[in-house]
């Protein structure tokens, strides 16, 4: 591109009544623009609602929410690495729901519409296929930490006591509810994000049994959420078609958070 | 009579004004979200120059405890800043503008030359049609920059589902950290233009606004006819 591809400026010449009344115009059009960005300010900020947030931007971040699964599959992978990669000390934030000791009867309770609670142990759990994963966990909060879990696939559990459908139906329920055995900490998962291959039952940190800050005997594992949604020491699952009430989405957060 | 220059088509005007809430609202919803893990700081040894943020700066600005808010925010004005810089570099190319904002191979000699005038260091500036070499950098950069905005966005948004493009950017904190550093280089664009467009006056101001500047008819010769655009004053308003 040389210098004298730039083409010059139109030019013109106007009267001066015509270009003061151009002035005013384009100055009017102006103030009134400038009212729009004030106005969409005072209406979202003074807008109703919706567990903590306004309700228009929840609304967009559903939206975004719609969008992100009808564009996304299971086959997007979350990274990893090499296990010496893992920090040796994973970082520890959080103790919702895990802030009595852990109760040496743990059972995980799963619901069955229609039918008993499944209860099942932790040897139940680790009899599944083991799969060990070394991925960068990410906070809401902004860090992320490279750390290694060992556990079962949600799915090849799901699968294997044949939760999560409708009846005797393979339709699967929109939702997987999930919350700590004293209720205090509870978590909701949309069910293509909990069949994800890379979703676990965390029972290892490092080759380990999980500590009790990390969420002992059996957390969940999902790369494919912030950290809020891994919940630690699961209580009980259930499911559902509506949205299992989740502490954070309670507390202002966007609810499908899926990275 | 008066002698006009058309500078601004309207499209520009629009994109520019719409553009600024916009961004100010990332900007200010990025700092909620930052706010949440703020570990960036210019240091040298353990001697810290300058900290992203300190506290004061963050009380001052009631920006703690707001992380849940500024999602929220973040991730519906992205969609409109995302839009409008989609439309704003398609207008450009197709309406031909870019050849006013596209930097050539003189650009980067006219901005030193721009900038020794604009320092004082120098008598007189460089000729230019519409944007100095300066101004073809500054504004082609920010053009740039917003992409990089929307992709580094992006890398951090679905950092799943988008990995190839995390990856490509140097990883998750990497891509983070370059979202960030954009953001600083936004802030710095906004403070010096600001300056520049004092400077500048107020017939250049208001040109962003009518769309055209009136130059004075003692410089600029009345009866049109074949230009030679070395011998058309410099434009007498630099922004």
């Amino acid at each position: 591109m040389s210098k004298l591809s730039e083409p010059q400026l139109p030019k013109s010449d106007l009267p001066e009544s015509v270009v003061r009344r151009r002035t005013l115009k384009a100055f009017g059009w102006f103030a009134l623009a400038a009212v729009v960005p004030v106005g969409v300010y005072e209406w979202l900020t003074h807008s109703a609602q919706s567990a903590h947030m306004r309700k228009p931007l929840r609304r967009v971040l559903d939206t975004n929410a719609r969008i992100a699964k009808s564009l996304f599959s299971n086959n997007g992978l979350v990274p990893t690495f090499d296990v010496e990669y893992a920090a040796k000390n994973a970082r520890v934030n959080g103790h919702y729901g895990i802030k009595t000791p852990v109760d040496a009867a743990w059972q995980l309770q799963v619901d069955r519409p229609g039918e008993e609670p499944l209860l099942l142990s932790l040897d139940d759990i680790k009899a599944l296929p083991k799969h060990e994963m070394v991925y960068d966990f990410k906070c809401i909060e902004g860090w992320s930490q490279v750390q290694h879990w060992g556990g079962a696939r949600l799915s090849d559990f799901l699968a294997k006591y044949q939760l999560g459908t409708k009846g005797n139906t393979d339709e699967y329920y929109a939702y997987v509810g999930l919350e700590t055995p004293d209720k205090a900490y509870y978590v909701g998962i949309d069910m293509p994000s909990a069949q994800h291959p890379q979703t676990l039952l965390a029972y290892e940190l490092n080759g380990q049994p999980i500590s009790a800050l990390h969420g002992a005997p059996l957390r969940l594992i999902i790369p494919v959420k912030y950290g809020v949604k891994n919940l630690k020491r699961i209580g009980r699952i259930f499911f559902a078609d509506e949205r299992p009430r989740d502490f954070w989405a309670e507390r202002g957060y966007d609810y499908y958070i899926g990275l | 009579m008066k002698h006009v220059l058309h500078k601004h088509p309207l499209a520009i005007r629009w994109f520019h004004w719409i553009n600024f809430p916009v961004l100010l609202v990332m900007i200010w919803s990025g700092l909620l979200i930052y706010w949440a893990y703020d570990p960036y700081k210019i240091s040298v040894g353990n001697f810290t120059i300058l900290s992203f943020f300190p506290d004061g700066f963050y009380k001052f600005l009631h920006v703690p405890f707001r992380l849940a808010e500024g999602m929220a925010w973040h991730w519906v004005f992205m969609w409109l800043f995302i839009l409008n810089g989609i439309l704003y570099i398609g207008y450009t190319f197709i309406s031909g503008e870019w050849r006013h904002l596209v930097p050539d191979q003189t650009s980067f000699r006219e901005a030193i030359e721009v900038t020794l005038y604009d320092l004082g260091l120098r008598k007189t500036q460089p000729p230019f049609i519409k944007y100095n070499g300066a101004q073809k950098i500054a504004y082609f950069s920010i053009l740039l920059m917003g992409i990089g905005s929307a992709l580094t966005g992006f890398a951090i948004y679905k950092p799943t589902q988008l990995s190839w493009l995390t990856s490509l950017l140097g990883g998750y904190a990497a891509a983070r950290l370059e979202h960030f550093i954009l953001t600083v280089g936004y802030v710095l664009f906004f403070g010096i233009h600001i300056v520049q467009v004092v400077r500048a006056g107020w017939r250049n101001f208001q040109s962003m606004v009518t769309g055209f500047e009136a130059v004075e008819p003692a410089i600029v010769p009345d009866e049109p006819g074949p230009t030679n655009i070395d011998s058309l004053p410099p434009n007498p308003l630099p922004a």
